[in-house]
Parts: C-alpha cells; structure tokens; sequence
C-alpha cells in the first residue's frame, strides 16, 4: 500500500509514549531502553503511522504498548516470522522487533536464525538479562555456567550461548552490542542499526533487578567500567582503559586477540588493531572477548550492507509482473489447454 | 506382415484405467496427458494419482509403484471409479500391487520386455504370470514395449537409459488409440517441455506414434480392439481440466480480487501433499502474489498473520502435522481478529502417517484444536474444481468476520484433476474490503454491530497508531484487560461472531434427493463423488435416500438440525474415524450413524452403496 504523506510536527521523545502505565518493576533496565528508543525516533523524526514494533513474549516484549506507533505483541519467540510478514505486505514501513534472551534465543532461536540469515530490512533489538524475568526466574539460554535458579537448585551445567557470535554464525549484516544505562552509545546505535537496510542486530545488556540483579556488574559497575569495555568505532584503533592506553593487538603468531599496554616500555601504536566494521572475521574476534581477561566490545562490532530479503524478493516479483495491476484472471483460467463445448 | 481392415470399434459408456508402474516410469505425466486428451474429446472424467512417498524407490519394488486411475464417460463422471477395466503394468511390481482392483474379465496391458527373472524376483513372483495360468480371469495383451520403443528411437542417437525413459510415450499412444483419442495436444506439449532437447522431442513424439500406429496396424487385431466412448452431455461453456491445487491457488487470488486487496502473501513450508499450492502461487506474482518458503510452519503462519496485519491477504497452507505446528498461532490470528486464510491438505495419521495418501481425519483439529475457546470458520472443497468458488468463500469470510477460516483439502483433492467450466471473472462476487482511516472515536477493537467484526486498521495510516497482541483486551477501548467480566463478554463475543456467520451462508439443500425422507447420507470434502453417485444408484434401485454434502463445517448451516430430524437415518460417510458424526450428533442430538473408511483412498461407491442398502428397514 502506500504511506499517505503529511508534514509532521518536530516529535520530541515523549510523543512516542504512549498513554498506558509501564509496567516493569521500578529499577528495571527496560526503563532505560524504552528512554534511549523514544530519543533516537526522536532523533530519527519516525513517523509514527510508519513504525511498527514487534514482540514476543517476556517481559521486554511488553514494549509495543509504551510507544505511540503501532505495535504488535504476538508470541513466544514468533516476532521475526510476523515481522518478515509485514515487511512482505508493505515493505515501506519502518519495522523493529523487540525481543529477549529466552524470546530470541530459547524458544525462538530458529526464527532468530533465519530473519539474520534472510537479511529481513528490521531492527532487532534483544534486551539480554540472562534470566527469564515474567516467569520468575529460570536460567537463560545466556545464563552462565553455575546460574542457581528456581529450575537449577544446584545452579545450571549448561554453556551459555553468544547472542553476538550467534547472529554473526547467523549472517547477520549488522550486529552492534549496548549497555542499557549507557544511554548515549545505545541511542546513537539504535540510530545506525535504523540505518542500515537489512537486518540489524542490536544486543543490550539489560540488568534485571529482581531476579539477576548486577549479573553484569564486572564490566557495567561505574568503577569497573572504563577498564572492562571497549567501545569500538570504524577506522580507530581498538583502545580502551581509564588511561586510554590499554590496546588490542593480535598475539603474534596466533589468531587470538591480546590486550597491550601502550606507550613507554609497551606495545607501539601501530602494533595496536584498527577497527574495521566490515571485517567479518575482526567481528568474531570481538564478540567473543569477555572479563577479566579481555574489556566486553561494545558498539557496532560489524556492518557490511547486502541487499535486504524484501527488496530482492519484490524485484523478483516486478520482474515477473508484480504490481502491473490488473492482470488478467480470465486469462490465468484460459491460459492452455481449454476447449469449448458448444450450445 | 498382413493389411488387414480395423474391426470396428466398440462402444463403452464408461472406462476406468490405471497406469502403473515404477516410481520412475513416468506414470503421471502418461496418466495427465491421456486425461487431457480425454477432456478435448469431450468425456467428462475423473483422475486418481496414486504414488509412494519415496521420491525414487528402488527400481522394480513394489512399495515403489506408481499409478494414475482414470475414468471417463460419457455420463457425468464423479469418481476415479471403484474397478479397474484396463490394468497398464510397467513392470511386474505394477501389475502385483494393482491387479487386486482390476475387475475379473478386465483388460491387462504389460510390457513383457519388463517381466525380467530380475524384475519378477523383485516383485515377489514365483514364475512369469504373463506365461502360466495365473491371469486367466482377465484377458492379457502382452507387447515388448521396452523393444519397440528402443525400436522406435534408434535414430536419434539416445543412451539407453534415456531410451528407456520413452516407453511411458508408447504405452500412451497405445492407450490414446484404443479409445480414439487425437494426440496432437500431447506433441504439442513433448514440444514444449522439450525445446532444449530436440532429439528428446523427436525421440518421444516418435514413440508416442509407435504405439499409436502399433494398434492401428497390429495382427493380433482380433484381442486388440478400439473402442469408442461418446462425449458427455455437458452444459455449453469454454472448459478445462483443473486440479484442487489450481482451483484453490486460483480461487485464493480471485478472492483477493474480490475484497479489493491489493495483495496476497502466501507463506508456506515444505510438505507433502500441501508444497504444490506454494509451487503453483510461486508462478503467479503477476497477480499480485508474494510466496515465502518459511523457516517452518509457525514462521509460515506468522508470516501470514504480519501480513494480514499489515494489510494484505495472508495465506499459509500445510498438511495434519504442519497445522498442528500452527496451531498457537491460530489462537494469536483469533485473539487479534485478523484475516487469514490456512488451506489444509489432509493426509492420512497421526504423526507422519502416510504421507502421500488421503485422509479427512483433520476435521476435529480444524474445528476445536486450540488451546482455550477459540472459535474459527471451516470450510471444505467438495471436488477439484470446487476449491475455486471455497476458496473465494474463505477470503470473503476471513476479510468480512475478521477471522482466521480453515479450507479443507486432501490429499486426493490436491492432485485429482476434473473438467471445470471456466468463470466469467467480471461474475464473480465482490465484497471490498474498508480499512478503518478514521481517528475519531478509533480503537482497534471497534465492532460491527451487525458481523461484530473489529474494525481493520493498518499500519501506514495516520492517527490509527494502534497495539495488539495475544493478551485480553478490554471491550471497550482495546486496552489490556484482566477483568473477569471483560473476559466472559470478549470470549463469547468472539463465539457470537464466529456463530453468527451462520445467518451469510445459504441454507443447506441436499445435492441429491428429497429434504425428507428415510436416509440422509451426510458427507463432506472430497467424498461428495462417491456419495452422489451411490445415493443416485440406490435412488433408482428405488430406495428413499438423499445426499447432504456439507460446504460449511464451522460454522453450520442454520438449518442443518431442522433437515436433518427430517430423515428417520443418517449415515455420515467420512475418511477417518467418525468425526463429523460425532459433531452432529454433539450440535442436534440426532442418531447419526458413522461409515468410516481410513485406508489411505477414497470411497467406492460400492462401499457407500452396500452401506445404504444395509441400513434398509
């Protein structure tokens, strides 16, 4: 169909609230998220009647009714399907998909799998707590190793999954990683995850304060923070540290990253990687550094444009005659192989 | 070699024949091409394709045989027919598996040079039954098929194998000039299919004459006997033969025309018999169609649902097991009051089942399978061609209720194939669509007094902006709601309105017969053949017996219980275990009794016929 274009007002953040009552438990790191997506449409100038957001089931799947554009709250792990429907039937809207842990990566891994893998023209954005909050505190797919939990007494023996490295082994084109609080980084990433055409992957450590409260607190504490993450930018050096001088490099000989002082008696400048976003391999590299050993790489880790599903999907429909209206029914019925039975 | 006159050809009112053969035999394509010469020679027909669901079996198995049954008439014809009068056995697993239908004085056609000691072996026979007494009941024409059509081709330069691959064609030409059938639409066709392969057109157009000329001219001329079947009284119109996936897929499109919608997305996952309706919309984008092969069923009916959503037509098909994965999605599309349409072929099970064979079984899971009350639309297609005018009827339903409406099909259906006089398209119903636009008062779950139908509202509209989702929702603005009372009134709302289809359908009048009476035989789906023709015998065996064929399953006519107290029996013939007995008798309290058959094929009309009689008081 097409978008009935009329002149916006300049929205401000809260005009993509809507009027029910949040419902998430006070301190909650949705709260943040909610905050940094109002900004960057903001920031966008979204159209309302043009954005829909998409969710499953969980507690950060409650988000469509906090927005004033059109949302839909479908179910558990099923939002990339009904996303990839709407994006077929109008692929001039503006869609997002919000999802969790368990939404995302338990229950709906697989739709997860092949949205990234399709390259469905969507943002995603995965709130990660590692906890299934709404029902009151299982361990995730992204739980670590040891999790107690209601389900796991004894704590949990499985091996957490990478919602980056899995997007990445999915094909994702774009994956970028945010802290919830860290709002000035989230919004300018939900920014470039919207403007990239295809599918974006956006993972946000999100804390729960109920049932996994500070699960994230090695690299998210005010403290800890400058030493335990990176935040990494296309074409600068991947430098981090309260000093700024810590440095990653690859360790000589090997295909393993390893972090470097640099400066006097240290690792030279040039020794140091430079971020390049479309390296797909630097990529895999990253999302897979974790604490104390290694800083956690935040930002947009990879982003390397293909054509999206939908846009190639509906060349090949023009191409065979979609949307020349009105095709002919009478001559779909009476192509070959009629014959007629006089009076 | 002796000229000698043709005898002249006999007369048949109608014929029953089955192709069979290997899995690789080509035993479709042979059995559609008869039917479409048969069509152009004026016969009314209908076909049964019988194959395994092994793509390629071993060679010369028995559980990898293949067989295409036709009957053609000159009367109206409405079953692939209960027995076999012309058996064509590709190889000795054919004619072992078959030869049980054949009717005792029936006609054996077999390819000797296939009745190898290897390929006798392989189906389990002790000694070559083209040469002892075994087939003394039915009268045997043996030819060296695999010789005459190596014959037949030695000048094109073919491998043996691809040689091999045209006996198909000489038993073809055979067939075709036993009953006087024309062929040039036939080498019309291996022309096309064929434009890259010259030599393989000319190798199979030439075949196909060496069979053709083979009966025109064969010695044996005193066994091998023509035939005539005149062409049926039919009413005048432009026809062709049509199959239930055809008339469905374009049934589906001419419905989407019907409501004004711009576009279908049809959204579909691989499985058997269901993959051919996704096959045969993946070719008709020109009108207006979107295919997606999902991840899986829930992401096809997902997919469907977003669409809908957004403003199209959303479509999903599957088979039993596929809809059963479908099936909390279905609760999502009901809960959210959106249009889509799920096309179920069935297929025999549980589980797995026999994938490939038919079955009505999935009536239950259609009507109640969902978690919660969760009511929908049901429909089914009576016939191949019946699909077309089902079809439309399910997008008119799903776009004017707001709800998502089953169309069941079968596994025969899919691939059985019938004359269909062709629709004028400009006579088609219309019932366009209205997307909600205006802000005033708007909430998403605004009613239609009259269909109850919430207010279609898509995104892209202004002043619309809207959430929903599978949680309750209030009555009365659309918001969130756990309110006791708000629940009792959503829910039987949701039934009011679903129930209240009833009042926009016709009334249901028997097919056949009387609206009272002693017996009433109550089918539905693709029995209606088997059904009309045994209560037309047993009518003019002079029994007092009527044919109701249900179109709407979901919900019911609303006089169904009034017709059916009419009759002091009802007979329910299904293909599966006693379903739509059990909800008949659950909506009218009336005896209806069950005739079940769940063997993978459809009824014979002997079966239904001997059932009548047997409830004769």
């Amino acid at each position: 169909m097409t978008i009935t274009t009329i002149t916006d007002a300049v929205l401000a953040p809260k005009d993509y609230g809507s009027d029910q009552e949040v419902r998430w438990c006070p301190g909650c790191g949705d709260y943040a998220i909610l905050k940094a997506v109002q900004k960057a449409l903001a920031e966008l100038g979204a159209r309302r009647e043009r954005t829909v957001f998409v969710s499953g089931i969980g507690c950060a799947a409650r988000f469509p009714y906090y927005l004033s554009t059109y949302g839909f709250h479908t179910i558990h792990g099923r939002a990339p399907a009904i996303a990839t429907g709407i994006k077929l039937a109008n692929p001039e809207l503006d869609v997002w998909v919000i999802t969790g842990d368990g939404d995302g990566l338990s229950i709906g891994g697989n739709h997860m799998l092949h949205v990234l893998r399709r390259n469905v023209d969507l943002q995603i954005v995965l709130f990660n707590n590692e906890i299934y909050g709404l029902t009151k505190g299982q361990y995730s797919p992204t739980s670590r190793r040891g999790t107690q939990s209601p389900s796991t007494p004894q704590g949990s023996v499985e091996y957490p999954v990478s919602a980056c490295a899995f997007a990445l082994g999915a094909g994702a084109r774009f994956v970028a990683r945010a802290v919830d609080t860290q709002q000035a980084e989230l919004v300018e990433l939900l920014q470039r995850a919207h403007a990239h055409h295809g599918a974006s992957f956006v993972e946000v450590f999100q804390n729960c304060v109920v049932f996994n409260d500070g699960v994230f607190d090695q690299f998210t504490a005010k403290d800890a923070a400058p030493d335990a993450q990176i935040h990494v930018e296309h074409g600068r050096p991947l430098m981090f540290g309260r000093n700024g001088d810590r440095g990653l490099r690859l360790k000589p000989g090997t295909l393993a990253l390893e972090v470097v002082e640099v400066g006097d008696g240290g690792a030279r400048p040039q020794d140091i990687l430079v971020h390049d976003e479309t390296n797909r391999a630097l990529a895999q590299l990253l999302v897979a550094l974790e604490p104390p050993e290694f800083p956690v790489a935040l930002g947009v880790l990879y982003c390397n444009p293909a054509p999206s599903y939908d846009a190639e999907v509906y060349a090949q429909a023009r191409a065979a005659g979609f949307g020349r209206q009105p095709a002919d029914l009478d001559a779909l019925l009476r192509r070959e192989g009629t014959w007629v039975v006089e009076g | 070699m002796t000229l000698s006159t043709p005898p002249a050809r006999q007369s048949r009112d109608s014929v029953v024949i089955r192709f069979a053969g290997d899995s690789g035999d080509g035993m479709q394509v042979t059995g559609s091409r008869f039917t479409v010469e048969t069509a152009l020679a004026g016969n009314d027909l209908t076909t049964f394709p019988d194959f395994p669901a092994e793509i390629r079996a071993p060679a010369g198995t028995t559980y990898g045989v293949s067989a295409f049954q036709i009957q053609f008439g000159a009367r109206d014809v409405m079953t692939p027919g209960d027995a076999v009068d012309v058996l064509v056995a590709m190889n000795p697993a054919a004619l072992k598996v078959e030869l049980k239908d054949l009717r005792v004085g029936g006609t054996i056609v077999a390819d000797a040079g296939a009745f190898t000691e290897r390929n006798l072996a392989k189906a389990g026979f002790p000694a070559n039954p083209l040469e002892d007494r075994s087939l003394a009941p039915y009268q045997v024409l043996t030819f060296d098929i695999t010789r005459l059509t190596t014959d037949a081709v030695k000048d094109f330069g073919l491998s043996t194998r691809e040689a091999h691959r045209c006996r198909n064609m000489w038993a073809l030409g055979l067939m075709l000039w036993m009953y006087g059938r024309d062929r040039q639409a036939t080498i019309d066709w291996l022309r096309r299919k064929f434009a890259d392969h010259a030599d393989l057109a000319r190798a199979n157009v030439a075949v196909l004459n060496a069979g053709h000329a083979f009966g025109e001219t064969a010695e044996m001329s005193e066994h091998l006997v023509g035939y005539t079947v005149p062409s049926a009284p039919v009413e005048p119109g432009r026809y062709r033969t049509v199959s239930g996936t055809e008339a469905i897929a374009w049934g589906l499109i001419a419905g989407m025309r019907a409501a004004g919608l711009e576009k279908m997305v049809f959204a579909g996952y691989p499985i058997t018999p269901a993959s051919l309706l996704l096959h045969t919309l993946a070719n008709l984008k020109s009108h207006g169609v979107i295919t997606f092969q999902a991840e899986d069923e829930i992401a096809a009916i997902g997919a469907a649902i977003g669409a809908a959503y957004a403003g199209a037509l959303g479509v999903t098909s599957s088979s039993g097991p596929g809809i059963a994965l479908k099936t909390e999605m279905l609760g999502l599309a009901i809960a959210t009051e959106l249009p889509i349409v799920v096309v179920d072929s069935q297929r025999a099970g549980p589980s797995t089942g026999m994938p490939t064979k038919t079955e009505q079984s999935d009536l239950f899971q259609a009507v109640h399978g969902r978690n919660a009350d969760a009511p929908l639309a049901v429909l089914a297609a009576a016939s191949a061609s019946d699909g077309f005018a089902v079809a439309i009827e399910a997008v008119r339903i799903a776009t004017k209720y707001m709800t998502p409406v089953i169309l069941l099909s079968d596994a025969y259906l899919a691939h059985a194939a019938e004359p269909w006089r062709l629709p004028d398209a400009a006579a088609l119903p219309r019932f366009p669509v209205r997307f909600h636009t205006d802000p005033d008062g708007f909430h998403p779950f605004l009613r239609n007094p009259g269909t109850l139908a919430r207010a279609w509202a898509v995104p892209g509209t202004p002043g619309l902006e809207h959430r929903i989702g599978g949680l309750e929702k209030d009555y009365d603005t659309g918001h969130i709601s756990y309110d006791p009372e708000n629940h009792a009134r959503m829910t039987r709302t949701r039934v009011a309105k679903i129930a209240g289809i009833a009042n926009d359908i016709p009334l249901q009048q028997p097919a056949l017969g009387e609206d009272h009476g002693a017996v009433a035989v109550v089918g539905w789906g693709s029995t209606y053949g088997a059904i009309h023709r045994a209560v037309d015998e047993a009518r003019e065996d002079g029994l007092d017996v009527s044919h109701i064929h249900l179109r709407y399953l979901n919900p019911f006519p609303r006089n169904l219980g009034d017709l059916l107290k009419r009759f002091d029996r009802v007979i329910v013939p299904e293909m599966n275990n006693g379903q739509l007995v059990q909800l008949l008798r659950a909506a009218y309290l009336v005896p209806a009794e069950g005739l079940s058959k769940v063997e993978g094929k459809p009824f014979k009309v002997a079966e239904i016929v001997h059932a009548i009689e047997a409830k004769r008081t």
